[in-house]
C-alpha cells in the first residue's frame, strides 16, 4: 500500500520512521491518550453507578458537548495566534440578551434569537477590530471585554426587570419555529422506538410511563458535532484554514506573502463569538431562563480543552479534533466524579494532573514535528 | 540598449526624524545577479522594503520595466513579479514545507461547489520543486523547522521562483549559514540567474558576493557610494567601501 515514494532517493541523514510512528506523532496523541486514560479509569471505577448506562452516557455527552462548542472557537482563535478571555462573558450576555427581547420586550424568539447573534458577533469583532488597532495582546483587550460584557449583562438585567435571572423563556419559544434548532432533540421516534421494542429504559410510573428515558439526540451535541466537522474542515481542508495557521505562526511572515491576517483574525473573533452564542441559546432554551452570571470561567475551560488537545499556546499550530477530545476529557471527568461519588473538589485534582501530562505529551510531539528547540 | 526590470532612482526613506536612506539608485537587468553591499545598519533592508511594497519611499522615482510605478502594498509588487526572501521571516517554522511553499498562493479545487484547499496539487509540486533544488524531502508535511537553515532559504527562493518572480530580492540570506549551506544557496541564486530573473543579492560578505555577483552597490550609512561591475573592482576595495572608505564614484559609475 504504502509503496508511492519510491522513486525519490532517500537522504542518508534523514532517519526513515515506520509508518506507525508515522501515525503516533500527531497533535491530538496527547488528547487520545487523555480520553483513553479517563475512559479506563471510570470503567474501573465507576462502571456500576450507571455512568454507561443510556441516560449516563447521555449525561456526559451532554456536558462534553457543551465544552466542545466552546472549545472549537477558541481552538481556532488561538491557532490565529489570538486568545479571547470574553467567552464567559458573552455566554452570559448572549443569553441574557435573549431572554430580555423575547420575554421582556415581547419580540419573537427567532427575532430575539437572530438579533442576539448578531449583535455578539459585532462585538467578536470589535474585540478583534480593537486587538490589531491597539497592537495590544489580545489577552488584555478581551479582559477587558469580560468586565465590560458581564457588567452589562447585569446592569441590563436588574434596569428591565429587577432580577437577575429571567425565566418564561420556554414559554414564549413554545411553537417558534427557530428555538428547537437549539434546544429541541432529534430522532426521537428511533428512541421511542427503541423503547417499545424494550431495548432501552424507559418510565415505569407517571403520566411519561411507557416513553423513554432519554427521548432523543438533544440539538446541542447535533451542533457540537457540526462545529467539528466545520472547524477541521476549514482549517484543515481550506485556503482560509492555511492562512489561520499562518496569521498564527508569524503574522509578519504572513502579511509578507500577501495573507490578509487582519481579517483572518477578525473573522476568528467573530466566529469564537458565534461558538459563545450557540452555547448561550441553547443553554436558554434547556433551561427557559437566562442567569446574569451564566458562564462564569468558560473562557479557561475552553482553553484548557484547546492546550490539552495539543494547540500551542502562542500560536500556529493545533487541532480542532484534538480540542474536542480535550473537551470530552473535561466533561467526562467532571460528570464521571460525580457518578463514582468522589469528592468534587477532586475534580480538580485530577484536571491538574490530565492537563499537566498532556501538555508535557503535546510539547513532545510538538517538538518532534516541527523541530522546535 | 537593454531596459531594466525595475528601477529605484534617488530613493529617500524617513522614519520620522531618522533618515534611513538618503538618495539611493540601483538598477536590476534581467539574468543578473546585483549584490547590495553594506554593513549592519547601511539601509540594506530598508531599501528592499521600498522595493517590494512594505515602504513607501519618501521621495524618488521607480520604474518598473520602463514604466513610473509605486508599491502600496508587498502584494502589488508580488503580483507584478517582484518576490522578497526577507532576513528573518520566511517562512514559518511550524507549519509544513507545503504549506510554506503555498501560503497566500493555495490552489483550490471545487468540490460540490465549495472551495478545498488542493493538498494533493500542493504536496505534488513542491515535492518536485524541491527536488529541482536538490532538497529531498521525508514528506510534504515534513514542517519547516526541521530543515537547516540553507534549505529553508532554498525553500524561500523555489517558492519565488516558482510563482513567477522576474526579480528575485534575497536579503542577507547566507548570513546565518555554515559553509556548505552557503555554498548551496550561492548555487541556488546561480540556478535562478541562468532562469533569466534578475537577482538582488543582499550581503556584508564581500566574498559571498565576489562568488556569484554581476554588479555590486555598496550602500554606506543610507547613501549609496555607485555601482561597480564585475572585474571592475576588487575585494578589498568592496570591503573598505562598506566601512566608508573612499568614493567608488570614481571609479565607475553606470
Ligand atoms: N521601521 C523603522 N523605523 C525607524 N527606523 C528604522 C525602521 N527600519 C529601519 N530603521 C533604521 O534604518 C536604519 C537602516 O536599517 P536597515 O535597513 O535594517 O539596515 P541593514 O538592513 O542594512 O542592516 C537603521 O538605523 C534602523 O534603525
Ligand atoms: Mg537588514
Amino acid at each position: 500500500m504504502s509503496q508511492t515514494q519510491t522513486a525519490a532517493t532517500p537522504d542518508e541523514r534523514v532517519k526513515t520512521r515506520s509508518s506507525f510512528h508515522q501515525l503516533l506523532i500527531r497533535p491530538e496523541l496527547g488528547g487520545i491518550c487523555g480520553v483513553i486514560i479517563v475512559f479506563a479509569f471510570f470503567m474501573l471505577t465507576a462502571m456500576d453507578s450507571g455512568m454507561f448506562s443510556l441516560s449516563g452516557v447521555m449525561n456526559w455527552s451532554v456536558v462534553s458537548s457543551q465544552f466542545i462548542i466552546i472549545a472549537v472557537g477558541a481552538c481556532l482563535l488561538m491557532i490565529a495566534g489570538e486568545f479571547d478571555l470574553s467567552v464567559g462573558s458573552m455566554i452570559g450576555f448572549a443569553g441574557m440578551s435573549i431572554a430580555l427581547l423575547s420575554v421582556t420586550f415581547g419580540l419573537p424568539v427567532w427575532s430575539a434569537i437572530i438579533l442576539t447573534f448578531i449583535l455578539c458577533m459585532l462585538i467578536g469583532g470589535l474585540n478583534g477590530w480593537l486587538v490589531i488597532k491597539t497592537g495590544l495582546p489580545s489577552f488584555i483587550v478581551t479582559l477587558a471585554l469580560l468586565f465590560i460584557l458581564r457588567g452589562l449583562t447585569i446592569f441590563g438585567a436588574i434596569t428591565a426587570t429587577n432580577k437577575t435571572i429571567v425565566g418564561g423563556v420556554r414559554d414564549v419559544a413554545q411553537g417558534d419555529w427557530l428555538a428547537p434548532i437549539f434546544g429541541g432533540k432529534v430522532f426521537t421516534g428511533a428512541f421511542q422506538w427503541m423503547a417499545d421494542q424494550g431495548w432501552i429504559d424507559t418510565f415505569s410510573r407517571g403520566v411519561k410511563k411507557g416513553q423513554p428515558i432519554v427521548e432523543g439526540i438533544p440539538m446541542l451535541m447535533v451542533w457540537a458535532l457540526g462545529l467539528v466537522i466545520f472547524g477541521h474542515y476549514l482549517l484543515t481542508k481550506t485556503k482560509f484554514g492555511n492562512w489561520i495557521f499562518a496569521a498564527g505562526g508569524d503574522a509578519q511572515a504572513a502579511r509578507y506573502v500577501g495573507v490578509p491576517v487582519n481579517r483572518v483574525k477578525i473573522a476568528m473573533f467573530m466566529f469564537t463569538a458565534f461558538c459563545a452564542c450557540v452555547f448561550a441559546t441553547a443553554q436558554v432554551m434547556e433551561f427557559g431562563s437566562a442567569g446574569a452570571d451564566r458562564g462564569v470561567l468558560k473562557e479557561f475551560e475552553a482553553i484548557i480543552s484547546v492546550v490539552i488537545g495539543g494547540a500551542l499556546l502562542t500560536g500556529g499550530y493545533g487541532s480542532v479534533i484534538g480540542a474536542a477530545l480535550g473537551a470530552i476529557i473535561f466533561g467526562v471527568v467532571q460528570q464521571g466524579l460525580f457518578f463514582a461519588g468522589v469528592e468534587s473538589s477532586l475534580f480538580r485534582v485530577f484536571l491538574g494532573v490530565i492537563l499537566l501530562l498532556a501538555v508535557i505529551l503535546n510539547t513532545y510531539i510538538r517538538r518532534k514535528i516541527t523541530g522546535e528547540k | 540598449m537593454e531596459t531594466p526590470i525595475i528601477e529605484m532612482k534617488n530613493i529617500q526613506k524617513h522614519f520620522g526624524s531618522v533618515i534611513a536612506l538618503s538618495g539611493v539608485s540601483l538598477s536590476v537587468y534581467p539574468g543578473e545577479c546585483h549584490c547590495l553591499l553594506g554593513d549592519n545598519g547601511a539601509g540594506k533592508s530598508t531599501f528592499i522594503k521600498t522595493m517590494s511594497g512594505v515602504h513607501q519611499a519618501t521621495s524618488g522615482e521607480i520604474f518598473f520595466e520602463g514604466k513610473p510605478m509605486s508599491f502600496s502594498r508587498p502584494r502589488e509588487a508580488i503580483t507584478a513579479g517582484i518576490a522578497t526572501v526577507y532576513q528573518d521571516l520566511a517562512m514559518i517554522p511550524l507549519m509544513s514545507v507545503t504549506r510554506n511553499f503555498f501560503m497566500g498562493n493555495e490552489p483550490t479545487k471545487k468540490v460540490a461547489g465549495i472551495s478545498f484547499f488542493d493538498h494533493k496539487k500542493a504536496a505534488d509540486i513542491t515535492m518536485a520543486e524541491m527536488k529541482e533544488m536538490g532538497i529531498n524531502l521525508r514528506s510534504p508535511d515534513q514542517a519547516v523547522g526541521t530543515l537547516s537553515g540553507g534549505e529553508r532559504q532554498t525553500v524561500a527562493i523555489a517558492r519565488a521562483v516558482h510563482f513567477g518572480a522576474k526579480v528575485l530580492i534575497l536579503d542577507e540570506p547566507t548570513s546565518a549559514l555554515g559553509v556548505r549551506q552557503t555554498a548551496n544557496v550561492l548555487a541556488t541564486i546561480e540556478k535562478v540567474r541562468k532562469q533569466g530573473i534578475g537577482v538582488v543579492f543582499i550581503t556584508h560578505n564581500v566574498n559571498h558576493a565576489m562568488v556569484v555577483g554581476d554588479r555590486f552597490t555598496v550602500l554606506n550609512r543610507g547613501k549609496t557610494l555607485g555601482t561597480a561591475k564585475r572585474g571592475e573592482i576588487e575585494a578589498d576595495e568592496l570591503q573598505n567601501l562598506m566601512a566608508g572608505g573612499q568614493e567608488l564614484a570614481k571609479l565607475e559609475i553606470r
